[in-house]
């Protein structure tokens, strides 16, 4: 099966919406960000809520880039 | 054992359940032919968002994970913990990654990232050297799920091997008939049970406890009196090098383990992929919940049975719930052993098939014979994994484990960085793995645990005063591992280039890791006998 080179579908991966992933990637990675038993939520220390809620600025990352790098089919 | 009885009735019914629906599910999504490795191994390679969220979340988030992490906190604290930024981490880290491999694999019919490698750098011993580092990677792990059921029978009081050889002689069974469509579908349960068991267990044990805040408190003074140094709720200096470089380089290794390939090969398109990333933290979430169980468990003042740790989630159960829940909570875990035990020896039994069997036993294998070899392998993979349990000791399997993350960052260059450049000499490569076992294996043997009394192979955390350097502080020995196989990597692809050593050819083209579905150049997978394929 032989698709000429530079088929028109084929766009890249790069975006710079990219960029937004190194977020999630480096705030868990910083543990003086979140190393501290003060303040604590609900009963929860800062180093464990704090690691909680970097999920969710993993899960709005990742979102984010999905969205704004779709391809239109 | 008869105090335990209810929860055992429930447990055993549970399991049986979980059983049948991995023989029928070998009708599930009517496939004509069950018989090549894209069917039997990857499912079809047609699963959508949902099934592929179960499966993914069901194989990364094993039953092991579920009682050791808590057991970790129990006994060190903060350390343990480490599991959640692994888990945060790993996905943005691989969004882009993941997409790439997706696509040249759907384009060649990759099936392993072995065969990825095969075309990439035109080298079978390269290809020979990921697939062996897959294979003795993945096998501590299988009978790590068996430590799992195991935790969970002995708070049972079902004492003896048996019972273990018993279930995972069922899971070799559909395994063997279903393929990937039975841990796909005993996903749905193994994770719906895993979520209602851990959401009703963060909402009613700290209300029995008294509320987090004495949970934590209780932890802090259990850290506070011990007197060990390295323990307590929050991190110290000297191991938050380890905590940063174990999450970071186990989010590394992860989608390097041939089952986590296996289970993003069998998604339909890049879109499932990319929503996955999304939508795989509500696992992690879960994670972080139940790693805080062994916090619980130090405020209910839970005893493991003997000195296994791994049982004071069991015990934690057994003690807050009436018996019948507990009952549920026991099969959550034991059925969640299941799934990712299938999927591993499935992936294996690939590498074996696609990387040993047709690259050096039979060059001109058809699709039934690959999959015929590889439902083999998937039996002798699973005998593998009962004998780790039966004649070794567990701690040598938790070892073995811990080794297997180490070696299987070795083939971050070939295969990882390999969808990004070429650049990499296949020589270069394969010095760069070599150094990298080594100095993994240096660095491990010379972990020692003063505690425990164990001279080698206690831990991953590498004190870098052995290197010469005047601190206290740790590191996972994996990272450091890593970085001297990039180094020779490097270094032997310059000489390699310098001396014009013959470099293989690469079948794969820049266009190809864009490809999606519904492109002439993906691969109509109902395959016709003869038809022209690509590796």
């Amino acid at each position: 099966m032989t698709v000429p080179n530079g088929d028109q579908r084929d766009r890249s991966d790069r975006s710079p919406w990219n960029w937004l992933l190194l977020v999630p990637i480096a705030l868990p990675l910083l543990p003086f960000l979140f190393n501290s038993d003060e303040p604590r939520l609900f009963g929860f220390p800062a180093f464990y809520w704090l690691q909680l809620a970097f999920i969710a600025v993993g899960v709005t990352c990742t979102t984010i880039v999905y969205q704004m790098t779709k391809r239109r089919r | 054992m008869e105090q335990h009885l209810t929860e055992i009735i429930i447990f055993t019914a549970l399991f049986l359940l979980v059983s049948g629906m991995g023989f029928v599910a070998a009708r599930w999504r009517r496939p004509t032919d069950l018989a090549s490795l894209d069917e039997w191994g990857l499912g079809g390679r047609n699963f959508g968002s949902w099934i592929t969220w179960f499966l993914v979340g069901g194989d990364l988030y094993t039953a092991y994970t579920f009682v050791a992490v808590p057991a970790l906190l129990w006994s060190a604290g903060a350390m343990g913990f480490f599991a959640v930024p692994y888990t945060i981490v790993i996905y943005p880290m691989v969004f882009l990654v993941l997409i790439r491999l997706w696509s040249v694999s759907h384009v060649h019919g990759f099936v392993t990232p072995a065969d990825f490698v095969r075309a990439r750098f035109g080298s079978p011993t390269l290809a020979l050297l990921v697939a062996i580092t897959g294979i003795v990677a993945t096998m501590p792990y299988i009978a790590l799920q068996l430590v799992g059921i195991e935790a969970v029978l002995k708070s049972m009081g079902v004492t003896g091997h048996l019972p273990i050889i018993i279930a995972f002689a069922i899971l070799a069974a559909y395994t063997y008939q279903s393929g990937l469509r039975a841990p796909a579908l005993i996903a749905f349960v193994k994770d719906t049970l895993i979520y209602i068991v851990i959401l009703v267990a963060v909402v009613v044990i700290p209300i029995k406890l008294g509320g987090w805040d004495l949970i934590f408190d209780k932890a802090q003074e259990k850290f506070a009196a011990s007197p060990a140094l390295s323990d307590g709720t929050l991190l110290n200096a000297n191991n938050q090098l380890q905590y940063v470089t174990l999450a970071f380089g186990s989010a590394l290794a992860l989608f390097l383990y041939p089952h986590s390939i296996t289970g993003v090969l069998a998604s339909r398109n890049r879109d499932v992929i990319k929503r996955n990333m999304s939508a795989l933290p509500a696992y992690s979430l879960l994670l972080g919940l139940i790693a805080l169980l062994g916090y619980m468990a130090i405020a209910a003042g839970t005893t493991p049975i003997g000195k296994d740790n791994n049982t004071i989630v069991p015990r934690l159960f057994d003690q807050m719930f009436p018996d019948w829940f507990t009952g549920v909570a026991y099969a959550a875990v034991g059925i969640g052993a299941l799934v990712p035990a299938a999927i591993m020896s499935i992936a294996a039994a690939n590498l074996f098939t696609r990387n040993v069997y047709k690259e050096y036993l039979k060059r001109d294998a058809s699709d039934a014979d690959e999959a015929r070899v590889s439902k083999i392998t998937s039996l002798l993979v699973k005998v593998g994994a009962v004998a780790c349990i039966l004649f070794l000791d567990t701690g040598f399997s938790i070892d073995l484990q811990l080794i297997g993350g180490v070696i299987i960052l070795q083939t971050l260059p070939a295969v990882a960085l390999g969808l990004y450049t070429r650049w990499f000499h296949r020589g270069g490569l394969i010095a760069g793995w070599v150094a990298g076992m080594t100095a993994g294996m240096v660095l491990l043997y010379n972990i020692g645990n003063p505690v425990t009394g164990k001279l080698h192979f206690a831990g991953s955390a590498f004190p870098l005063e052995k290197l010469g350097l005047d601190t206290k502080m740790t590191v996972y020995a994996g990272i450091l591992a890593l970085a001297v196989n990039l180094i020779v990597a490097a270094l032997g692809t310059v000489i390699a280039r310098a001396v014009n050593a013959p470099d293989g050819d690469d079948t794969t083209r820049p266009d190809h890791y864009l490809a999606d579905e519904g492109d002439p150049r993906i691969k109509d997978l109902d395959f016709s006998p003869g038809a022209p394929r690509s590796h």
